[in-house]
């Protein structure tokens, strides 16, 4: 299989305690690989090791073969593109503004866009769907609008791989669906591999070529979401009760935590 | 983009242009518009009394003005970008507390003001920020240049300055005093031609930061996203920071501690024009020029004899200005 991601024995440590520790696994060129776990787990962590942020202590990433190290900040930009999980609005730039900010890695010295740096920023917010919004500030969008322009910034960068963190966990259900059926969307289109953080099992099911489940700073099972959902594994991972059966929807796996007050019912 | 900096910059020149003929005519002997004009162009008597008077004194002070008001105000921006601190100015992390010491000493053992106590304030400026990225650094390893432990380092110096200052001007003679308190308040006054090379030394450094005007926009997004869009946020951070302060050590050194131009000015353009470094960097080099020319114009004829501090007009003129376009603005 054609790896663009091999990570082989990465381990963390910030002041003596263990962030991470040997985690191994490979992505794919064109997957959906979400990672999932419960809080304090590591998954953004990772997340910043995969995106050259943060420093393993020990262990290589291999990014299209090349130990991540090996790149300047520059070229990894233009390989990889972060959807963070805290956008910072604080200074009134546009949508417009921000987005083009993704042509970054791309620019000479002078850092000055030229034409064809900006039909790519409108192609990305007509994909992104806010086109319309390009004049707006960012400080005056809703969550699903904002995330949605950060997601064209990235897309602006015309990276191989797009990392995103929890790029849902703050929107309603129709927005949380707009979000993951672009990221799909885009995969489809132009083969770019999608790395997700997630606390959302279902949407990762639906969604997920292959999960990988943390759990404080250790790999529990990589796999095909039917096997790593499974409902052992998660409420060992999770420490709460759950139902895993199979969605109505689609071939695959639902999870419902269970509630103490449904226990009972659950148990019969 | 290209087109808004061009006009922006173009305006901005001819406003500065302007400011600079208005400040070469006016003196205390009134407003001599056309003959100043001649005179700059080359025709009429060069002896004349008239011309002396505008080639040896007040168009070398202009220039200073200007090259003090555009690095206070690029200062101010560059820091305010750096440290994502609205209340940054050019002195935040202790370059006035340093330059200040140096400058006082030198006064106190008898130096001329050329270059004896000039050379005195930048010793002192740069011993500041040699302790400052030394302070930064060594309180939080590897995140050397943490936005807050560099504030903290820099209030701190400039507290233990203030109060080095205090105790070196309780202990002088009176007569010493009025010149410190110039020096303190900001003076252009003792320009004069021959430290106008030295003013050129900020032309580099103006050029830099302009090439480091996109990678602070991104900054302002937080170091991480800045990043994770190819910036080597390190070695910007510290390029920017090193640059920044050398080229207000070099101002301080022969204005003295002109205060206000570069926490306003900056402010100014960001309400006006917005976010971006491209467009505020040639902004607030040519603006904070203009501004500076207009408040020493101010602070030379407005008293009817001698002259006041210049650093007392920026702050009379500016903050009133300040809150009306911010009043404007929330309307």
């Amino acid at each position: 299989m054609n790896h663009i991601l091999d990570i082989k024995n990465i381990s963390l440590y910030y002041r003596n305690k263990l962030i991470l520790e040997d985690i191994s696994f490979a992505v794919g060129a064109g997957e959906f690989f979400v990672i999932i776990g419960p809080n304090g787990a590591g998954k953004t962590s990772l997340l910043k090791i995969l995106a050259g942020l943060v420093n393993n202590d020990r262990g290589t990433v291999l990014v299209r073969g090349k130990n991540i190290s090996d790149y300047t900040r520059r070229s990894l930009s233009q390989v990889l593109a972060i959807v963070p999980q805290q956008i910072e609005v604080g200074f009134p730039f546009s949508v417009a503004e921000t987005v083009i900010m993704g042509r970054t890695p791309h620019l000479g010295i002078l850092g000055l866009e030229g034409k064809e740096d900006f039909d790519i920023a409108r192609q990305a917010m007509e994909f992104t769907d806010v086109a319309h919004l390009a004049d707006r500030k960012l400080h005056q969008l809703s969550g699903g609008e904002l995330q949605r322009a950060i997601i064209a910034r990235a897309i602006c960068q015309q990276p191989a791989i797009i990392l995103l963190d929890e790029p849902t966990t703050a929107l309603d259900p129709a927005h949380q669906l707009k979000i993951m059926d672009l990221m799909e969307k885009f995969r489809r289109e132009h083969g770019t591999t999608i790395i997700m953080v997630s606390h959302d099992l279902n949407l990762a099911s639906m969604y997920g070529d292959r999960l990988l489940l943390l759990k404080e700073g250790r790999v529990v099972k990589s796999g095909a979401p039917g096997s790593v959902l499974n409902k052992a594994l998660l409420e060992e991972s999770y420490g709460c009760q759950m139902q895993v059966d199979e969605s109505p929807v689609g071939q695959v796996a639902r999870v419902t935590p269970i509630p103490a007050k449904y226990l009972h019912v659950h148990d019969k | 983009m290209r087109t808004n900096i061009t006009l922006t910059t173009l305006l901005l020149t001819i406003v500065l242009i302007l400011s600079g003929i208005i400040g070469v005519s006016a003196g205390s002997s009134g407003m001599h518009f056309r003959e100043t004009i001649s005179i700059l162009a080359g025709s009429g008597d060069p002896e004349s009394m008239t011309a002396t008077i505008i080639w040896q004194i007040r168009l070398p002070r202009v220039l200073l003005a200007a090259a003090v008001g555009g690095t206070l105000a690029l200062g101010g921006l560059v820091f305010q970008a750096l440290l994502r601190n609205p209340l940054a100015e050019p002195y935040i992390l202790g370059i006035s507390g340093g330059s200040a010491i140096g400058a006082i000493l030198a006064m106190l053992i008898g130096l001329s003001y050329f270059p004896g106590v000039a050379l005195f304030s930048f010793a002192g400026s740069l011993l500041v920020l040699f302790f400052v990225t030394i302070l930064a650094g060594t309180t939080l390893g590897n995140t050397m240049l943490s936005r807050d432990s560099l504030l903290l380092s820099g209030v701190m110096m400039n507290a233990f300055c203030a109060a080095v200052i205090m105790f070196l001007i309780s202990m002088t003679r009176s007569f010493q005093v009025q010149h410190i308190l110039y020096w303190l308040m900001g003076d252009l006054a003792s320009m004069q031609k021959n430290h106008l090379p030295i003013l050129f030394m900020v032309i580099p450094c103006f050029a830099v930061i302009f090439i480091l005007a996109r990678p602070m926009n991104l900054l302002l997004l937080g170091r991480e996203t800045a990043a994770a869009m190819g910036i080597n946020v390190k070695s910007t951070v510290l390029l920017l920071l090193v640059i920044n302060s050398l080229m207000v050590s070099i101002i301080v050194s022969l204005s003295g501690l002109v205060g206000f131009v570069g926490l306003v000015i900056p402010h100014i353009f960001r309400l006006t024009l917005g976010p971006d470094h491209r467009l505020l960097v040639p902004a607030c080099i040519l603006g904070g020029g203009s501004y500076l020319i207009i408040c020493d114009l101010l602070a030379r004829i407005l008293p009817s004899s001698g002259e006041m501090p210049v650093g007392i007009i920026t702050a009379l003129v500016g903050a009133p200005l300040f809150i009306m376009l911010l009043l404007r603005r929330s309307t």
